[in-house]
């Protein structure tokens, strides 16, 4: 019965301020980066899976499917591990790490960008084409200021889980905040405090995010 | 030959959606300054053949002409953007759904064309748009966004919109069918007084009574062909195919019933 009568004790994680705060920063780091990297791959693949060539869109279905369809911790071990292999380079995890991340993330950047675009009505295609707009100036001019509106809402929410998806790097050992909290598990044997400590860290980031997510929302729905 | 003559030249287009042949051959002539009603019953390619005038759809063969601009349509090329925008430009077009550019305002839908397509100045853009507002009888509205406009004001709005690219010709495409009906009205007035400035234009319409007075040239198309033209007077008065005798009576009988109801 000593689970019971388990003595909370958080104090000994004051010495490993400064490890978790590095964490975090990896953390952050991952995570901004990734969107980043992530947007400029989802922007290009979005755009070019609008168009109507089997050529260009079935490897670009390949690319979207197979990470969206394969669990994130298996890409980044495959990544890390069997694509050195093939290949015959070796990846620093670091890289592995934000490659993964960026390629997972932009497939769903991806696909949020093309269901923008095509949400828009047949009709402000033809109107924007009936008045002698080219198809880039269509896009620039008239589609993509009304999809985008409806693009922010689902970029904030895959952004959102983003944050949390860096978590997984951890399990090759790139130093973000879950991976911080294993080594001060495996120092001082209270995984308990640690990974509650964690997990508040995540929570206390997000839960702000997510209220402001919200406010977005409602504001864009406001304005339609 | 008339052709000289003709501002919008339509010969043997041909078009398919698919395994459905929706134009199959048609040849058009609009004299300038003249308006053609095309009526007939839905899905006999009326919206489509428009859609071809201006290129929105490709003929899968065929040529089309509006002014000097002429584009021959083989089945193996489609044109390039380039060359499918610049005739666009020249060919105004209204939709039966407005298709206003909800994120702009009356003003800035209606200079949208001139400053992005025309290159104009966004000064001599506004000056224009606003004359144009003025024009349909909008200029009170010219800030407001499409949502807070009637259908009718969209409908105003959208005509305008294509007026500002001082088009050669006008395509109308059921622009009062989603209105309500009171509403009507003051969209068909814009298009008469377009009429009567001689702006060349196509209607599509299911209204007769307004093609009857308008239209110099009404044509009945029937299952992708062009089955009866003539002066309104003939077409919609006197038809000769048992196809325009049997469209138009279902209109007629309308017309009976409301005249002896009343």
């Amino acid at each position: 019965m000593t689970g019971v009568t388990y003595s909370w004790d958080f104090s000994f994680l004051w010495i490993y301020r400064w490890l978790l705060l590095k964490g975090l920063g990896f953390t952050l780091l991952y995570t901004i980066g990734s969107i980043l990297l992530g947007l400029l791959v989802g922007l290009l693949v979005g755009l070019l899976r609008l168009s109507r060539s089997w050529l260009v869109n079935l490897p670009l279905i390949a690319y979207i499917e197979a990470f969206r369809c394969t669990p994130l911790l298996v890409q980044i071990i495959w990544f890390y591990y069997a694509f050195p292999v093939l290949v015959g380079i070796d990846i620093p995890a670091a890289i592995a790490g934000m490659l993964v991340l960026t390629l997972y993330t932009g497939a769903f950047y991806a696909e949020i960008f093309r269901g923008g675009v095509i949400s828009i009505e047949r009709g402000q295609w033809d109107a924007a084409k009936a008045i002698g707009m080219r198809h880039a100036q269509v896009l620039h001019r008239v589609i993509l200021p009304q999809a985008i509106k409806r693009m922010i809402p689902p970029f904030i929410n895959q952004s959102i889980i983003q944050l949390k998806n860096t978590s997984l790097v951890s399990t090759i050992a790139v130093g973000d905040l879950l991976y911080q909290g294993q080594l001060i598990t495996s120092a001082t044997y209270r995984p308990l405090e640690t990974y509650t400590t964690v997990a508040c860290i995540y929570f206390v980031i997000l839960f702000p995010m997510t209220l402001g997510a919200q406010v977005v929302e409602r504001r864009l729905q406001r304005s339609d | 030959m008339t052709t000289a003559a003709a501002m919008i030249e339509v010969s043997d287009v041909w078009k398919a959606f698919g395994a459905l042949q929706v134009l199959k051959g048609i040849t058009l002539e609009v004299p300038r300054g003249s308006a053609v009603a095309l009526i007939g019953p839905s899905g006999s390619g009326k919206s489509t053949l428009l859609r071809c005038i201006n290129l929105l759809e490709v003929p899968e063969r065929g040529r089309v002409r509006v002014g000097e601009h002429a584009i021959d349509c083989e089945h193996e090329r489609l044109p390039a953007d380039r060359e499918l925008a610049a005739f666009r430009a020249r060919t105004g077009m209204v939709f039966q759904l407005f298709n206003l550019f909800p994120h702009m305002t009356a003003l800035e839908n209606v200079s949208a064309g001139p400053r992005y397509v025309k290159k104009a100045s966004p000064l001599a853009a506004k000056e224009q748009a606003m004359t144009l507002l003025d024009k349909v009888g909008l200029s009170d509205k010219a800030h407001v966004y499409p949502s807070h406009l009637s259908g009718g004001q969209r409908q105003r709005v959208a005509i305008a919109r294509a007026l500002a690219m001082n088009p050669e010709v006008i395509l109308f495409d059921e622009v009062t069918s989603a209105l309500d009906p009171e509403l009507v009205g003051e969209v068909l007035d814009v298009i008469r007084t377009l009429a009567e400035e001689g702006m060349t234009m196509v209607l599509v319409t299911h209204e007769m009574a307004f093609a009857h007075e308008v239209a110099t040239t009404v044509a009945f198309m029937s299952d992708g062909a062009i089955v009866e033209i003539g002066g309104p007077q003939q077409v919609l008065g006197e038809p000769n195919n048992a196809r325009t005798q049997a469209f138009l009576a279902r209109f007629h009988s309308f017309q009976r019933s409301f005249a002896g109801g009343s």
